[in-house]
């Protein structure tokens, strides 16, 4: 079923992208009509006018999917599934094609062999102006300018049409002629080219690990592709031919020669340390200049032109070729296009890092799913499920071992016959040690559980010890002085400054991260229960003191009710900073939860994954943010009304 | 008898800062019988709170004796009940968990408390808003909830800070009926401080209006239009020419303190 609805994502996202359409266009019809309706009945700046209006909730979502899916180019998949197979094919063409393009100016402004000639000569330039001193005879000297002189010379002669050989000629010449000869079979069109039974039964495009098929599955990408193939060895030629003449070689030789004299010769002066090195580096910088001027690539601007003119020809009736598909480039695939390298045809731009809103649903399912035998949850972990938590392992771990060891009496002994006599402390140490069967509870699992179960345990404590010191700060001067100073100076500093202290010191485990996030909810719920208690009326004190409550009573009955709203409003503060800081805590350190997913899937640049945890965090944010502001309007519905 | 004795009651606030000190009240002296109304009438700055927090138990005096029915009063007590201008109710409790407050901080058994409650809601008009949370009452109906929230404790005194200063005109003229009412009824003792001369001539059976610097009870008077006000309308006691001309006279004597403390100033 997962398989099939998989296998025709396609489909269901064209669907989806149908129904957005319809949608969008529906709300705004709505939208319109209602605007009209209510227009006379309000003015502007009027609060009410905010009111309601789902309607325009539904055109922003669903404006917000479409924009999704086209920058994705998941409309691009639903509406053209095989326009990205073509697009490989032609992408085949660039990646063939582009040692010769490098050579030429079409992807950057200049010829190579301009760039080679200018950057070189300059470098010439700067090299014989900066000869050390002192560290070469004066007969080793001039060898290196002369040296330096014939690179010079070398580039002249390699980059003048007058001393090109005929060779050199003819192989240019020959590979402007394949080049013309490969775009009359582009111009003759696909004719009866059949895409092979082998392609056809490749997996679409987005159903499987390899991105996008490579194999052509239309008569065009067979075309395509053949053409591809075949530039492959013109590329070959290219590449193999040298600007090589007589001259051309004299001068090379003679160069080699010069400059190894003076690198293989004995120095002539005597050197310390630093000269020796300044030496051997100036030598090099000269031999490493002639070596990338030696291999005689540098052609004359006049003899790249017929080959320029062939490219620029061959990519027009590439252009001409792809017809419709063109346009649908133009306008489906916003971003760099389909690009072939070595191995795979990827996407490139959006359509790379924003992944398609129906591979996430299947990411997530994939994820979501428990069976880890199947290939669901991540890294031996669900993503969310349950499991049968031993009662005695949670003892273990709330009773510490040390409360058995003050308990009177002693440990066992072995007795006269070697075997182990346990005392009453023993059978209290292995119930402390959760070594003794208690029975099991079903209990959460799962990274998002992890994640959840860090939040939730932290705010726990945060509350419990944040809020009763919070309204005694609030009434005490004791209380406020004392503990005023030490939380205002450790609050400010963010969560994440302390993270790798606090990971440091309590390990990568729960237990560190828990502290970390109770740092940041304890000092968020101190300060808002403090306000609430601080901010208590005075004549409502006065009252209760006049109907006769004792101090605990007034601090019980009266403050605390008082300083609910500011503590509720706390607790939803303190839950939004502590998920933020728990993700950020998670990516430094761990095995499980949300951040630990999304960690991962950044080292292997997974951009699914990222994209679903990403939206795992946002839903589960907002999930807890619905649930307080519930539980807000519950317990204080007087807000605002007092 | 649980008489309220006040002797050379005198207090003197300190400015923390600038060290200066001012004469909030100086040698207060009077006697308030079981079972009189007293109205507190005086420009502002004259002191009258600051007495009325006192005899709450709010503040201490600096000098001078303070004694309900013979006891110091030291600190706040619920047989002092308050009530205070805004009310100052409990809004996360319902109008019944605010009346029955005093009695469930005390402890007392509950079925009686419940009855009580129930009673004293129908002695100030609010049969039926037990349950009704506090914050959807009308400022009228709140100010007969600290009423019964006072009063279901049975204080022997009843301190008034302005209880109607923030009720509009009409709700104003039937809580002064009310107070009156239950000043009847209960026969308890009750101090009402108040900014408005007709509410205080109609409530005090004595009056006392207080001048400022240092504040002191200028002069006092003994009305009976408090007593008229249990059996006639309000409304045709103001017609009354002896409520006119005292009236008249208090409000020039309040006239001529004010441009007393401008002309100073």
């Amino acid at each position: 079923m997962a398989e099939w609805l998989s296998d025709n994502r396609a489909i269901f996202a064209l669907l989806t992208i149908i129904g957005l359409l319809i949608a969008f266009v529906w709300s705004i019809r709505v939208g319109v009509l209602q605007t009209r309706l209510r227009a006379r009945d309000e003015v502007f700046g009027d609060p009410e006018r905010t009111k309601g209006g789902w309607y325009w909730a539904v055109c922003g979502v669903a404006a917000l999917m479409l924009v999704w899916f086209y920058f994705s180019w998941g409309a691009a998949r639903a509406v053209f599934p095989n326009a990205a197979n073509e697009l490989c094919q032609i992408a085949k063409i660039g990646e063939s094609l582009a040692p010769i393009s490098a050579a030429l100016p079409v992807r950057s402004r200049y010829l190579k062999s301009t760039t080679l000639a200018v950057r070189n000569s300059a470098q010439l330039e700067a090299l014989s102006t900066s000869m050390p001193e002192g560290v070469f005879s004066a007969d080793e000297a001039r060898r290196l300018e002369t040296s330096v002189d014939r690179t010079r010379q070398l580039i002249a002669l390699l980059s003048n049409p007058e001393f090109t050989s005929q060779a050199t000629k003819r192989s240019l010449a020959d590979v402007e002629g394949q080049l013309a000869d490969l775009t009359g079979k582009l111009e003759a069109g696909p004719g009866d080219m059949m895409p092979s039974p082998e392609a056809l039964t490749q997996s679409r495009w987005g159903t499987s690990e390899v991105e996008i098929p490579m194999l052509p599955m239309t008569s065009r990408g067979v075309m395509f592709d053949h053409v591809s193939a075949e530039l492959v060895d013109v590329s070959k030629d290219f590449l193999s031919i040298r600007n090589l003449s007589p001259r051309v070689e004299d001068m090379i030789a003679s160069t080699a020669e010069l400059i190894n004299s003076v690198k293989k010769g004995e120095p002539q002066v005597d050197l310390d340390e630093n000269g020796a090195k300044a030496r051997k580096a100036y030598v090099k910088a000269v031999e490493r200049i002639f070596k990338r001027i030696d291999d005689a690539t540098i052609f004359p601007a006049q003899a790249m032109e017929g080959i320029n003119n062939a490219v620029a020809k061959l990519n027009a009736t590439v252009d001409d070729a792809k017809g419709g598909l063109g346009i649908v480039e133009a306008t489906f695939f916003p971003g760099q296009g389909i690009v072939k390298s070595k191995t795979q045809c990827t996407e490139q731009g959006s359509g790379r890092w924003l992944p398609k809103p129906s591979d996430v649903v299947v990411t997530f399912v994939t994820l979501a799913n428990p069976d880890m035998s199947g290939g669901g949850g991540y890294k031996g972990t669900r993503l969310l499920w349950w499991k049968w938590l031993s009662i005695a392992d949670v003892v273990g771990f709330l009773f510490p071992d040390s409360i058995v060891d003050m308990l009177p009496g002693d440990y066992g002994t072995h007795g006269v016959d070697g075997e182990f006599q346990p005392t009453y402390k023993d059978h209290m140490l292995a119930f402390a040690q959760g070594d003794v069967y208690l029975g099991s509870v079903p209990m959460l699992d799962g990274h998002i559980w992890d994640s959840l179960f860090r939040v939730l345990v932290a705010m726990a404590f945060g509350i419990m010890l944040g809020v009763p010191l919070g309204i005694y700060m609030g009434v005490s001067r004791l209380f406020k002085s004392f503990f005023d100073p030490l939380i205002e100076l450790y609050r400010p500093v963010p969560p994440l400054a302390w993270a790798p202290l606090i990971l440091t010191i309590f390990g990568i485990q729960d237990d560190g991260k828990i502290f970390l996030l109770f740092m940041v909810a304890f000092a968020i719920m101190v300060i808002s229960a403090r306000t609430g208690a601080s901010g208590t009326q005075l004549s409502k004190i006065r009252a209760s003191h006049s109907l006769g409550a004792t101090d605990r009573q007034i601090l019980r009955y009266v403050i605390l009710p008082n300083a609910l709203p500011e503590i509720l409003t706390g607790v939803r503060i303190s839950i939004g900073v502590c998920w933020g800081t728990l993700v950020a805590a998670e990516m430094l350190a761990g095995t499980t939860g949300i951040g630990f997913i999304e960690n991962v899937a950044r080292t292997v640049s997974d951009y699914e994954l990222i994209w679903v945890t990403i939206l795992i965090m946002g839903l589960l944010g907002l999930l807890f943010d619905l649930v307080m502001r519930w539980v807000i309007g519950k317990l204080i519905p007087w807000r605002g009304k007092g | 008898m649980s008489d309220l004795i006040c002797r050379d009651l005198c207090m003197t606030f300190r400015d923390a800062q600038s060290g200066a000190e001012v004469e909030a009240l100086k040698n207060i002296n009077f006697e308030l019988k079981q079972g009189e109304i007293l109205a507190v009438l005086g420009p502002s700055g004259c002191g009258k709170t600051t007495l009325l927090n006192m005899v709450a138990g709010f503040l201490n005096p600096t000098s001078g004796d303070l004694t309900l029915g013979g006891v110091d009063i030291e600190g706040p007590g619920a047989e002092r009940g308050m009530v205070f201008q805004q009310g100052a109710l409990f809004e996360w409790l319902t109008v019944a968990r605010n009346v029955d407050f005093g009695l469930r901080m005390s402890g007392a058994p509950e079925a009686e408390t419940a009855e009580k409650v129930l009673n004293w809601l129908d002695t100030v008009g609010l049969q039926g808003f037990g349950d009704t949370p506090t914050y959807q009452l009308s400022g009228g109906m709140q100010q007969r909830v600290a009423l019964a929230r006072c009063l279901v404790n049975d204080p022997s005194l009843i301190l008034m800070d302005e209880p109607l200063g923030a009720l509009d005109a009409l709700t104003r003229e039937k809580m002064q009926s009310l107070i009156l009412e239950l000043w009847k009824k209960t026969g308890k003792t009750i101090i009402v401080i108040t900014h408005s001369v007709e509410e205080a001539l109609l409530l005090g059976e004595r009056l006392f209006v207080m001048a400022p610097r240092p504040g002191r009870i200028h002069r006092e008077y003994n009305l009976p239009f408090a007593e008229m006000g249990l059996t006639r309308s309000l409304r045709e006691i103001k017609q009354e020419q002896e409520f006119s001309s005292i009236r008249e006279e208090i409000l020039t004597m309040i006239w001529d303190m004010e441009e007393e403390i401008m002309g100073h100033g």
